[in-house]
């Protein structure tokens, strides 16, 4: 790893803590990611990115900062990224995955509190992820009780805005979704001392569409039978970019998918025979929790779609750049956002469709429905999502983990055995 | 050229079954002992202990938690899929609902036409599990076989904690209000039965009969609080606690 030691200590991060995570970090990226065979080449690029995750990233933001740019730190894919990038600001995800910061979480929170609040209150707190030191604003949401609690003790640490989400989706949230989101580029404009214009809040949505589209081809391409990228691979895209330069990510991801479109036509597979086609739905995988992935990439089959916010949500739907007033643009925005199916809301039919709708898009031989521990939103939801796949003939896993590794021989018995139910 | 026979060591978290069948899915050989600490040492004393001419040019299928630790072993298949195989056989049926109630897990399985439809395990918590009932045990100061014997004299007790720290201090609460022994081994295998009868509520069980599989299949009153908690009549076979290894032998014939 390149030298950003000092960038770290000028970050006012906890040295010691943080090489403890450094050093189990490589250990993971090989175990999970380079034990693989017949990876798309360029996979390389977040390669690199993720084995100095800390470092690459986090320097560039830092440059943009000292050129006048704010960083904006984001929770959730309710977050509209348009507004910030339109005025030249960054916007980066802070979702904590690692066990390694649910403990400094658990200081302040209740045990059962879902591990995603936990470890992400847990690298603020500990001072041992980068960008959650560079963020200059958090931007958190209501969508479920443990986050808004816990953007209330984030608030203490670091200056926070809060936007409120809808809880159902009649027209009238729409409208209210779109009056906050008016509110938020306000409140935004104080932050990055610019102004939004209809040129660029044009110019962003079309970035932040340019990058979905990237993101659907890489996706699409994992329809083929001749699967070209395993879903280890896909989810390590997706999680990235959260994190990166939506431009790059762009040109990345297209990248990435030309490799892939061309695999499809040479029948390059990284499938065996008989493996298993899984979709999995559920909560989101935040770097670098890619434990399910792993599990089920080792037992005879493979991840071809995440119905996640680090997956299909956080990239279907575009963004329509036809407006001719910023009224018009926020409630484009304030539409395509509000076809997130978040269980959030109620009720969240949408969610469902899109299970199905996805899993027969995708070819999905069986959904695997996996929540974090203690998220009562998508526990709960957990019953309509099996009834309505069964009514469909798709064999469901319901599954329940968190971010510690002493459940992984429970989690492949369960998930072996429902391959070998699929296998019939 | 299939096997001559086939062979199913269950690797369980406290016993090892082995059960070896021969092409027409008769038993001819099996073995019981307790695991120990090492499953690794365990399967090979088992392979030491197999008579040679069933061993020889045997085929091997594994299953249990300890599965992947026989070297020797030709597959590896879960217990979920093997104790469906084996309970189907054993009962001799090909519509069932497995209750395996085993050390460290309880599973539900629907059997349908003969292979899995549906599962569900219990979570890391130990409630309703062999382990839960020998917890208890051990408070009480009997064997599990005792409690289940002292259970079926006892009344009515509820023990409400479904966790088996809190259900422990409950226990012990009762036994300082001087509950009678019988009356609070009743309320522990209540609580294993309400605890599987949870656990069914997420699946979508099939028309055919309950059968109760795994250690405790030998304790007619686990049977009995089982059959009040489904209120269904609930099947069981002096074999079943080597459902799994049965399954594993039967697949190894394959
Ligand atoms: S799961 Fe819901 S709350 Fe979490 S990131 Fe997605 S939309 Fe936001
Ligand atoms: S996983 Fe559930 S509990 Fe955790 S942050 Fe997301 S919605 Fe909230």
């Amino acid at each position: 790893m390149a030298d950003y030691v000092k960038m770290w200590k000028d970050l006012g991060m906890d040295l010691e803590s943080h090489d403890m995570l450094c050093q189990v970090l490589p250990t993971a990226v090989g175990d999970v990611f380079l034990t693989q065979e017949n990876r798309p080449k360029a996979m390389d690029f977040w390669d690199l990115v993720i084995s100095e995750v800390h470092g690459i990233r986090p320097a560039e933001l830092i440059e943009a900062q000292k050129a006048g740019r704010k960083v904006f730190g984001t929770f959730c894919v309710f977050v509209p990224d348009e507004i910030v990038i339109a005025l030249n600001g960054i916007v980066t995800g802070l979702c904590g995955g690692s066990q390694f910061w649910v403990p400094g979480g658990e200081a302040v929170l209740p045990k059962n509190t879902c591990p995603l609040i936990k470890a992400s209150v847990g690298a603020r707190l500990g001072r041992t992820c980068p960008f959650f030191r560079i963020a200059d604003v958090y931007v958190g949401e209501t969508t479920c009780d443990g986050k808004k609690k816990a953007y209330e003790i984030l608030g203490q640490d670091v200056p926070m805005i809060i936007m409120d989400v809808p809880q159902m989706k009649r027209p009238k949230d729409i409208l209210k979704w779109k009056d906050e989101i008016a509110e938020f580029a306000a409140k935004a404009e104080a932050i990055t001392g610019n102004t939004l214009t209809v040129e660029n809040l044009k110019a962003a949505i079309r970035t932040v569409n340019e990058k979905r589209r990237a993101m659907q081809r890489v996706y699409d391409a994992r329809k083929s039978l001749t699967l070209p990228i395993s879903g280890r691979d896909a989810l390590l895209m997706t999680q990235i970019s959260f994190f990166d330069d939506p431009e790059r990510c762009a040109q990345m991801c297209n990248r990435l998918a030309d490799e892939l479109e061309q695999r499809i036509r040479d029948g390059v597979s990284v499938a065996k025979p008989g493996d298993r086609r899984i979709l999995i739905t559920g909560t989101p995988l935040a770097v670098p929790n890619w434990k399910l992935h792993n599990i089920i990439e080792t037992s005879g089959a493979v991840v071809v779609c995440e119905e996640m916010c680090t997956g299909t949500r956080y990239f279907e739907n575009l963004v329509d750049d036809s407006g001719e007033t910023l009224d018009d643009l926020f409630m484009a925005l304030a539409e395509r956002y509000m076809k997130n199916n978040c269980a959030c809301f109620t009720p969240n039919p949408g969610r469902v469709e899109d299970i199905i709708r996805l899993a027969k898009a995708y070819r999905a031989d069986g959904v695997i429905d996996c929540s974090l521990k203690f998220c009562g939103l998508y526990d709960i939801e957990k019953r309509t999502v099996a009834e309505a796949l069964k009514a469909e003939g798709i064999p469901v896993l319901p599954l329940e983990t968190d971010y510690e590794d002493s459940d992984a021989g429970q989690l492949r018995t369960r998930i072996e055995a429902f391959v070998e139910m699929l296998n019939g | 050229m299939s096997a001559r026979f086939g062979i199913g060591i269950d690797i369980g978290s406290t016993c090892a079954k082995t059960v070896a069948v021969d092409q027409g899915g008769n038993v001819v050989w099996r073995d019981l002992r307790p695991t120990g600490w090492s499953s690794v040492d365990t399967a090979a004393a088992i392979r030491r202990d197999l008579p040679e001419e069933i061993a020889d040019g045997a085929r091997f299928v594994a299953t249990g938690y300890g599965r992947v630790s026989v070297p020797f072993a030709d597959r590896c298949v879960t217990e979920i899929t093997c104790h469906a195989k084996g309970a189907a056989a054993l009962f001799g049926l090909s519509d069932l609902n497995v209750i395996d109630i085993g050390g460290q897990d309880t599973k539900l399985i629907v059997v349908t036409l003969g292979a899995v439809s549906e599962f569900a395990m219990n979570d890391k918590c130990s409630a309703g599990t062999g382990r839960f009932l020998e917890v208890m045990a051990n408070t009480l100061s009997v064997s599990p076989a005792g409690l289940c014997d002292m259970a079926g004299r006892g009344g009515e007790t509820r023990i409400s904690s479904l966790c088996t720290v809190f259900a422990e201090s409950e226990v012990i609460n009762l036994i300082g209000r001087g509950a009678p022994r019988e009356n609070i081994a009743w309320g522990v295998v209540d609580s294993v039965a309400q605890k599987v009868k949870t656990q069914a509520g997420k699946l979508r069980l099939g028309p055919g009969p309950l059968c109760l599989t795994g250690g405790l299949c030998d304790f007619p009153f686990v049977r009995a609080r089982l059959e009040a908690a489904f209120n269904r009549p609930v099947r069981t076979n002096p074999d079943a606690r080597f459902a799994g290894a049965l399954g594993a032998a039967l697949y190894a014939l394959k």
